[in-house]
């Protein structure tokens, strides 16, 4: 669709040009009555629109699309139902800043007000959870307004971006949808300047701080992911020989597999990672936000420990913990003005000795590795066993996409991500159902990658509908369901806090039958329950590439994420398992 | 009232846009931040507003407020404005019980205070002050024993300080002729 400035068009023609001039090639969505006048458009588009079965699948497949690729997701749906059905992703992606752009319709603008059908205040009801939102009034405002839209996406700290647009501005059986086609050359938000650069002094204090530490810690959190960092944190801590901690949210930001790598931190990190944030004397923060599942109870956090913040958000500095260097700018553009200071005063060669440090953190490693107990003949599967086969049997850049519960900390505890961009998963909000759709938007990202989501039966059973999505589209994305027949993370929680009284958290391992339900929605199903059968059926699924698998892993209820760090209390007091004890002081 | 050291006054220039007054106290809600009082309107750019806010900083630090406030993308610029560095005023209208026999002691008390009285009733009379909000503390409560019957205080409204050094290149001020 070729249009010269001047064009007389309509709001929904435009909109559509828009989008596909800000480079969308890929939108998930659902059409209602509200948007309908856009989605007419769409069939005389270059954007291939993906027909999902529930909006929430709509905003996570999106979200999975941005996370693979680092571009924005978009997502569309009608007014009412369909914008309030999106709001779960909105707020998971405002929380795990995830680029993603939601376009909602809207009752008439007259209509706004009146309890019309199928109207709600969607920007009011999306105001907390979006990075910004827009409602336009008049046509001629929407080539400006999406420009904004993904401009505020994309830049500074990502986030989500609503903009709804009221039916009449839209539809071409409407004089108020008339307007002139023009493609804004820039955008102009007076409020908006998010920062790049950081501040030399602070840089340069920063790199002071290393080369007088002792004991580092680099703590790596998901803003490396978001700013392209991968390169820069590894080329620093190359230079500097620091190990690196990644969260949760930077998971394959670092190549676990590197000798500086230390895992997970946190709640259900590995106690070397733990332990050497716990005994630092100084923290390299990272794009990384000082989140409670990491820190524990905050004043016995890392005591001894000065404090290093880099982040593009401003107000993360001093949030939670106050730096000894803040450094409010972009993470890749800080670490390599940061590695340049470091070069600048003598790096690598005046750090001073840690070999001593080093030691400590190997015998750590060496003493308290993640452990299970293999399963007895007859005993169902250990969860921890099916992701070792996993991890063992597929590409290196294979992308792995979690939902929320233990298998998302089993999968990120016992996974070597070797490339960046091959985790998924929902951190912040802790999204139940988030892996299915989100698998479908990485692999409609990536279609080059195979893509293995793994989920727990609570989470499966959340958004299992997408399948079909994923079978009539065909997007071959492979399921790994670890069925314990549990919500297991609260049941561990109520094993572990509660006596045992496990308050309502059954859910039956076989109904609904997994098998049959993926056979259904069009998908291969396969269902696992003995530790000879992971490998082959691993093996079949990697073959099949015309259409999603799914396979039900049957895994032992009684299985609990270790190491663990109690709610509220200090990371000191982490429990390594019941086997060691209280772990290690 | 808290003391007022935990006050602090923040001077928010805003797009005068739609919503934005919402955007601004939705983030104070849902952040736990507290406001104290509040006041919006336009500027002499009709496309800004100015919202005059005095935060309570018991509630969270004035940093984070400042900080979490301009990443609202409407927000243009936020001044804290510094007690002694600024003019700040507030306007009160106040109905107050003034029978005859103790009218003459009531007016007294405006007179002193240069209020205005604006509606007078057979027991009672609107006035309305303006000043300084510590002046306004003390008018209302020098008028409480007489009898409040109403009684409305806008939120502090305030400008920086015109600084008083003369810059050495100002020319002197010459009288018209």
């Amino acid at each position: 669709m070729n249009m010269k400035p001047g064009t007389k068009t309509d709001g929904g023609k435009a909109l559509i040009k828009s989008l596909e001039l800000e480079g969308v090639d890929v939108m998930f969505g659902l059409p209602g009555g509200a948007i309908l006048p856009v989605y007419d458009p769409i069939i005389d588009s270059p954007i291939r629109h993906i027909l999902v079965r529930h909006e929430q699948g709509a905003g996570h497949m999106a979200e999975g699309f941005a996370h693979a690729t680092g571009r924005p997701g978009v997502a569309m749906v009608t007014s009412g139902p369909a914008a309030t059905n999106i709001v779960t992703p909105l707020c998971d992606a405002y929380m795990d800043s995830v680029p993603m752009v939601v376009i909602t319709g809207q009752v008439p603008y007259a209509a706004i007000g009146t309890d019309a059908f199928q109207e709600c205040d969607t920007t009011g009801i999306t105001l907390p959870v979006t990075k910004h939102n827009f409602l336009i009034s008049d046509p001629q405002d929407i080539p400006r307004v999406i420009r904004e839209a993904f401009h505020i996406a994309t830049t500074g700290r990502p986030g989500p971006v609503l903009v709804d647009v009221p039916k009449d501005i839209v539809d071409p059986k409407n004089p108020r949808s008339a307007m002139e086609w023009y493609w804004p050359d820039s955008v102009d938000l007076p409020g908006y300047k998010p920062l790049t650069h950081g501040d030399p002094n602070e840089i340069k204090k920063a790199a002071q701080l290393i080369v007088e530490s002792r004991r580092p810690v680099i703590y790596a959190g998901g803003g490396i992911l978001k700013a392209r960092a991968a390169d820069a944190l590894r080329e620093l801590a190359d230079l500097t020989g620091i190990h690196v901690v990644t969260t949760l949210m930077a998971r394959s930001a670092f190549d676990d597999t590197h000798p500086l790598a230390l895992g997970m931190p946190g709640m259900h990190g590995n106690y070397t990672a733990v332990t050497s944030m716990q005994e630092s004397d100084l923290l390299i923060a990272l794009g990384s936000r000082f989140d409670d599942r990491v820190t524990g109870k905050v004043p016995a956090f890392a005591p001894h420990a000065k404090i290093i913040h880099v982040d593009i958000d401003p107000a993360e500095l001093g949030k939670v913990r106050k730096p000894d260097a803040g450094i409010a700018g972009d993470c890749r553009l800080v670490i390599e003005e940061l590695i340049r200071a470091l070069h600048d005063i003598g790096a690598p060669q005046s750090q001073p000795d840690r070999s001593e440090w080093k030691a400590q953190i190997s015998g750590w490693q060496e003493k308290y590795p993640l452990t299970y107990q293999q399963s007895e003949p007859g005993e169902l599967l250990k969860p921890q066993f099916v992701l070792e086969q996993l991890r063992d049997n597929t590409p290196d850049d294979t992308i792995l996409v979690s939902g929320v519960g233990q298998h998302q900390m089993w999968a990120s505890q016992y996974w070597n991500f070797k490339h960046p961009y091959t985790w998924v998963n929902s951190g912040g909000l802790g999204t139940m159902g988030f892996s299915v759709p989100a698998a479908i938007g990485a692999k409609v990202g990536r279609p080059d990658r195979m893509v293995w989501a793994v989920d727990g039966d609570g989470c499966f059973q959340m958004t299992a509908q997408e399948l079909v999505t994923a079978a009539s589209e065909r997007i071959p994305i492979k399921v790994a369901i670890l069925n314990n027949a549990y919500l297991g993370m609260v049941r561990q929680w109520q094993e572990m806090f509660y006596e045992e009284r496990y308050s309502e958290v059954y859910l039956s391992p076989d109904l609904p039958d997994y098998k049959m339900w993926a056979e259904s929605m069009g998908c291969v199903g396969f269902r696992v329950e003995s530790p000879e059968e992971v490998l082959p059926t691993i093996e079949k699924a990697n073959s099949i590439d015309d259409r999603p698998v799914v396979i039900d892993f049957r895994t032992d209820s009684r299985e609990k994420v270790y190491p663990m760090v109690p709610a509220g209390l200090s990371n000191d007091d982490i429990v390594v398992d019941p086997a060691h004890g209280e772990g290690g002081r | 009232m808290p003391a007022p050291h935990k006050h602090h006054l923040l001077s928010v220039l805003v797009e005068n846009k739609a919503g934005v007054l919402t955007r601004v106290a939705g983030l104070f809600a849902r952040r736990g931040f507290n406001i104290h009082s509040l006041a919006v309107a336009p500027t002499e750019d009709e496309r800004l507003s100015r919202i005059t806010m005095v935060v309570d900083v018991e509630s969270a630090p004035l940093e984070q407020m400042i900080k979490q406030l301009d990443k609202l993308i409407n927000i243009i610029e936020i001044d804290e404005l510094a007690p002694g560095k600024a003019v700040a005023r507030e306007l009160l209208l106040v109905t107050v019980r003034a029978d005859p026999q103790i009218r003459g002691q009531v007016i007294e008390l405006i007179r002193i205070f240069d209020g205005r009285i604006v509606n007078v009733g057979h027991d009672s009379i609107m006035v309305s002050l303006e000043g300084a909000p510590d002046k306004l503390e003390d008018f209302e409560n020098l008028l409480r024993p007489y009898g409040i019957v109403a009684i409305q205080r806008t939120g502090r409204i305030a400008l920086p300080r015109i600084p008083s050094e003369v810059a050495e290149d100002t020319p002197p001020i010459r009288a018209v002729s």
